[in-house]
């Protein structure tokens, strides 16, 4: 592996008093696609808004392709160009057609003429299997569609890196496949991939290496046979029995 | 004892029950209605109102300056003012949201003192304090321009307010989102902000234009020529040379052949909004 394309090192973050984040290293490899499990308030996606620096960090240093996005004078809007994010709630542009959702920021923020950021659009809309719903708005989509359009728009600004927040938590459960089936086309393109996710399932067959966040540090990481088929760490494992079979969780008292 | 069969079960009703009291207050409104209308009508004297407000032959002699000269005028005088308003509502608005402190104090300084203040008070202070205080200076423009300033200096505190408010009620991902694609923070408040933040402010900035549409009556008080007259000044000078009040009734009909079918199309588009919700 040589030099690391997403490059984590010492990140802390706090809001207020509350200390999200205490001390996250994590590098991910060219190509490589790393899934961050864990339970709600771990910090997990606020590590992942802290890749594109969304989410300013505490202290610590975040590297992207070899840019330092923490140094306070690189121009960040430059950098987020290499690096594609798909949200949760989609946050697609409502006032947009799906296909002006894909060709304007192509055009304001990469200057592409009209032809050629339509012939992209066109392409990666194909990619995601969504070529007849170039004219509609996204509101008369279902919330699979559109998460497939949104995967779509961020792959249109020709990404190095994609963060996936979240992709399918907002999706009805029929739906959530037709999304992961995109992000496993992306994977064995090749594409590098930081993915908070809950599907257990997406991580064992696709992701190279499974992080494990709980209360704001990594927890455990490795091979997703080993994180997720045999943990080490008896959170990871209480997590995760929580997690595959939910029906058969005791009561707990609140630890917080 | 009669009494004695009561189980308690159903309580005895004393006096009236609540339908009876619903008949009766109801009643009781018609009543008071009926009378008004009828001891107005009786009272009334008919004749002298129609000489007063139905003059058909001063109303007819009115037609077409009244729509030509006055509407005219007034739309002119409104739109003039919207424009300056929205343009410099809009610079209030991102001044009230910047990150720059002394930016904010200003807007809302701005907004308190413009809000504040009787839009005849401005007009006075455009027409009669500015050209004493600066001899000299011409608005540009001339009457239209004084107007297009007095209605813009009062319409932008409420449009400021009204466009903070709704550029705030775009959700923030959709920020997130065109900062993530690498749009810098005013490409993306141009581009992708505040085209929505206008879907969810037209109906509000379309009440605005017809609260300042009947406030352009206030040229009066500029001091005009009479090919700058607008419908209440027109209405008012015909009215004292025919001594008769009639001119006033078609001006004030003339306001409201703009107003309610604008008051309509905001009710609509409201109602639209109100869907789109879901």
């Amino acid at each position: 592996m040589s030099r690391p394309e997403i490059d984590v090192k010492g990140l802390h973050k706090s809001f207020g008093d509350n200390e999200v984040l205490r001390g996250i290293d994590l590098e991910i490899g060219q190509g490589e696609v790393v899934c961050v499990i864990g339970p709600s308030g771990s910090g997990k996606s606020t590590l992942l808004r802290c890749v594109n620096l969304l989410e300013e960090p505490t202290k610590g240093q975040v590297f992207v392709g070899g840019t330092e996005l923490t140094d306070p004078d690189v121009d960040i809007d430059a950098v987020r160009r290499r690096i594609g994010m798909v949200f949760q709630q989609f946050n697609l542009f409502p006032h947009l057609t799906v296909t002006e959702n894909l060709t304007l920021p192509q055009r304001r923020v990469l200057r592409r003429d009209k032809a050629r950021a339509a012939r992209v659009a066109a392409e990666n809309l194909a990619r995601v299997g969504l070529s007849e719903k170039a004219d509609a708005y996204p509101a008369s989509l279902s919330g699979g569609q559109q998460q497939r359009v949104a995967i779509a728009r961020a792959l249109s600004m020709g990404p190095e890196v994609m963060l996936f927040d979240e992709p399918t938590s907002a999706l009805d459960p029929e739906l959530v496949g037709d999304v992961l089936a995109v992000m496993r086309m992306l994977a064995q393109e090749g594409m590098t991939m930081m993915v908070v996710t809950h599907e257990m399932t997406f991580a064992r067959e696709v992701a190279d290496r499974v992080v494990f966040m709980d209360g704001g540090v990594i927890v455990e990481e490795g091979a997703p046979e080993q994180v997720i088929g045999n943990p080490t760490h008896d959170r990871t494992r209480h997590f995760l029995s929580r997690l595959l079979d939910p029906a058969m969780a005791d009561v707990e008292e609140d630890a917080s | 004892m009669t009494v004695g069969t009561d189980t308690g079960l159903q309580p005895r009703r004393k006096g009236l029950s609540r339908r009876q009291k619903r008949r009766l207050s109801r009643g009781a409104q018609y009543v008071v209605f009926v009378a008004a209308v009828v001891a107005f009508a009786a009272g009334a004297d008919w004749g002298r109102l129609q000489n007063q407000f139905a003059q058909w032959d001063i109303a007819q002699q009115m037609f077409p300056d009244v729509i030509t000269l006055a509407l005219k005028n007034t739309v002119l005088y409104t739109l003039s003012g919207f424009v300056v308003g929205l343009a410099l509502g809009m610079v209030i608005a991102l001044m009230r949201l910047s990150s720059v402190g002394p930016y904010r104090w200003l807007a809302g300084i701005y907004i308190e003192i413009f809000r504040g203040l009787p839009a005849l008070l401005i007009f006075i202070f455009i027409g009669v304090a500015v050209p004493l205080a600066f001899p000299g200076t011409e608005i540009v423009g001339g009457t239209y321009g004084k107007v297009a300033l007095a209605l813009g200096l009062v319409a932008a505190a409420y449009m400021a307010e009204t466009i903070r408010a709704g550029i705030q009620a775009v959700p923030k991902g959709q920020m997130e989102a065109a900062r993530s694609l690498g749009f810098s923070p005013a490409r993306a408040m141009i581009s992708i902000v505040i085209p929505q933040a206008f879907r969810i402010i037209l109906p509000p900035l379309t009440n605005e234009l017809v609260l300042l549409f009947k406030d352009s009556s206030l040229v009066l008080f500029l001091g005009v020529t009479l090919e700058e007259r607008e419908l209440s000044k027109y209405g008012r000078d015909l009215a004292s040379t025919t001594a008769n009040s009639t001119p006033i009734l078609v001006a004030g009909l003339c306001y409201l052949l703009v107003t309610i079918p604008l008051g309509f199309v905001v009710r609509r588009m409201e109602a639209k909004a109100q869907e789109a919700v879901r």
